[in-house]
């Protein structure tokens, strides 16, 4: 299980930045000064590209942890903390 | 002695429920009158007020949100739970009550929306630094072995808070015509009034309340955190706790929580297409009849652990969300009813025309709506169609003043829309009550991932980083991954235009990378003592 946990780190690693690279090109295609939808407005797209990529730095971190072992020992306290 | 601490520990629950339901309430009522509050504030044509209407709508939730959390959780860890709490309260209220007061745009013009913007803001980091601050409180009241279920009370919340908010605007809206619920002084600003006599019955309530006993002791013995946002964050023991709380249960959480109860509702009125009032009405029963399995559930995690209640709901979401959307759509497709008359009974019931005329830069639209009643079996609906004559050219003298002959030398175009639309579907009593429990199953789902969420987060992190460390991934978990679930819906259903449930894809993903995350990293073992 715990050699499973680390293979998957890696995935967590690699889904970060696809998720900034869908984000950033779901903008590219969809603002458009023609349509009226939320998604053809930039603004949207600014804050939540903003907020997106330190939640993908965060899944990449998380899975940079799993993949050194940090949490092979599963855990749901506080102790040590 | 038994019977004095069962009810102080009702009265924690009650005051911090109470307040943290009228937070609720304050927060879901912008978004339910948004079309309202959209007239009176952000008009159409105006590039400033639309600027502005899209940061109310993406920045308060996205932005402010988690902002809040960091905010009000240090504070929180600091000086204390229940100042903290309080005062999250008294922004949250005055803020809802200062938009009911604030003038419409044709009065004050972009003054207006401004206003409205930044009281809105207020409003998302009100929120933000309430949940934790709440269930941080009740928690720290409760004993070991209890917490998930008295912890569960404060879930009940944020869905009581929006059935207060339902009932409140039906209540409203059914008691005067559209035209005055929708003036600029109308009906729709009673909601927001409402909130200050609420609100002060809670700051009231939670003024007599004692801070809480672990907090208390920390302070006493001088441990408490100097820098909260550093330990909680700074900290990699710490922060990979963070981590796995936001990936592994309360992103799932966020999602599952946000398509039960509200992209439900949407779904049922954009793209179902049922009547205003009835859609409510399912929605009502549905969080009615669910809203005690918070507290099973709560309790139930107290027994058997809290990780695979929570996965278990988003596993269900994932499995029966398309077949559930999928039945709604088809028992209420009235393109079905219309291709076999024999059931269509009587026919034609009533039938109607409204004309409306557009004034746009490129001319005049004189669009004509056709609306014919039908009725199938116990099913009714209506059937528009629109005829649109386009003028272009002068539009002085008004067209009313035009004789026969003036009329016609200005170019028209006619623009003969064939394709019909159906819209305000009133379902008969038996399938109105299939939707009912439809919406009740997605609601369980939600009680499953959302009551014993508040135990779980409590018992992830230390007492003084507490407040910080759970507010953060919590808001993030709702505000973010759970907000964005109608943008991303609109997306999808842009890109595949095909299949109209689509939008379900975002959801189901994230609930699925959640569940496989959860199951794979989290324990089921509560921690029994959450005095570190």
């Amino acid at each position: 299980m715990n050699q499973l946990k680390k293979v998957m780190g890696v995935l967590w690693m690699l889904i970060a930045p696809l998720v900034i690279y869908f984000l950033i090109m779901g903008a590219v295609h969809n603002i458009s000064s023609i349509g009226t939808k939320d998604i053809n407005k930039p603004v949207p797209w600014i804050i939540i590209i903003g907020i997106f990529t330190p939640i993908a730095m965060g899944l990449f971190i998380f899975g940079y942890y799993a993949f050194k072992g940090e949490y092979n020992k599963q855990t749901q306290s506080s102790k040590g903390i | 002695m038994a019977n004095d601490s069962a009810k102080g520990i009702g009265k924690v629950i009650f005051s911090s429920s109470l307040g943290t339901l009228i937070e609720w309430y304050d927060f879901y009522i912008f978004g339910m009158l948004a079309k309202t509050i959209s007239v009176q504030f952000f008009p159409e044509g105006n590039d400033t007020a639309a600027l502005l209407s899209t940061l109310a709508i993406f920045a308060a939730g996205f932005l402010v949100r988690p902002f809040g959390a960091l905010v009000f959780g240090r504070l929180g860890d600091l000086i204390g739970r229940k100042s903290t709490f309080l005062l999250t309260l008294v922004l949250m209220g005055s803020s809802t009550f200062l938009i009911g007061l604030v003038p419409g745009y044709k009065t004050i013009g972009i003054a207006a929306p401004l206003l409205v913007l930044v009281l809105r803001l207020i409003q998302g980091l009100a929120l933000g630094g309430e949940y934790g601050g709440a269930a941080t409180y009740v928690a720290e009241h409760a004993p070991a072995g209890r917490r998930g279920y008295f912890t569960a009370w404060i879930q009940t919340t944020a869905t009581l808070g929006l059935f207060v908010a339902l009932g409140i605007i039906m209540a409203v809206k059914s008691n005067m015509s559209d035209a005055a619920f929708t003036a600029e002084w109308g009906g729709w600003r009673y909601p927001f009034w409402i909130s200050i006599l609420l609100v002060g019955v809670s700051v009231y309530i939670r003024l007599k309340m004692n801070e809480s006993p672990l907090f208390t002791k920390l302070l006493k013995e001088g441990k408490t955190s100097v820098n909260p946002l550093k330990e909680s964050f700074g900290h990699k023991a710490n922060f990979k706790m963070v981590l796995l709380a936001l990936f592994g249960a309360v992103m799932g959480q966020g999602v599952i929580w946000y398509t039960g109860q509200f992209y439900a509702q949407s779904f049922l009125e954009n793209t179902v297409k049922i009547e205003f009032m009835q859609n409510r009405e399912i929605l009502l029963w549905g969080i009615a009849l669910a809203t005690p399995f918070f507290v099973f559930f709560g309790w139930l995690s107290d027994k058997i652990g809290r990780k695979w209640i929570m996965l278990t709901g988003m596993l269900l979401g994932v499995i029966f969300y398309r077949p559930i959307f999928g039945t709604m759509l088809k028992d209420a497709n009235a393109k079905e009813w219309m291709k076999d008359n024999s059931n269509l009974s009587d026919g034609v019931y009533n039938e109607g025309f409204k004309k409306d005329t557009i004034l746009s830069s490129e001319g005049i639209f004189i669009v004509e709506h056709k609306e014919i009643r039908w009725m199938h079996k116990e099913i009714r609906f209506i059937e528009k169609r629109n005829d649109s004559i386009k003028f272009i050219g002068s539009l002085y003298p008004p067209l009313s003043s035009l004789g026969p002959t003036k009329l016609s030398e200005l170019e028209t175009i006619q623009i003969l829309d064939t394709k019909p639309t159906y819209s305000n579907i009133i379902l008969s009593p038996s399938l109105k009550w299939k939707f009912i429990f439809l919406i009740w199953i997605m609601i369980i789902f939600v009680t499953m991932v959302y009551g014993p969420v508040a135990a779980f987060l409590v018992e992830l992190f230390p007492t003084k980083i507490r407040y910080t460390s759970m507010s953060l991934p919590y808001h993030i978990g709702n505000g973010v991954f759970g907000g964005l679930v109608p943008f991303i819906a609109t997306l999808l259903s842009t890109t595949f235009a095909n299949d109209p449930l689509v939008g379900l894809w975002y959801p189901i993903g994230v609930a699925a990378l959640c569940f496989v995350i959860g199951a794979m990293y989290l324990s089921n073992k509560a921690d029994e003592n959450i005095n570190d």
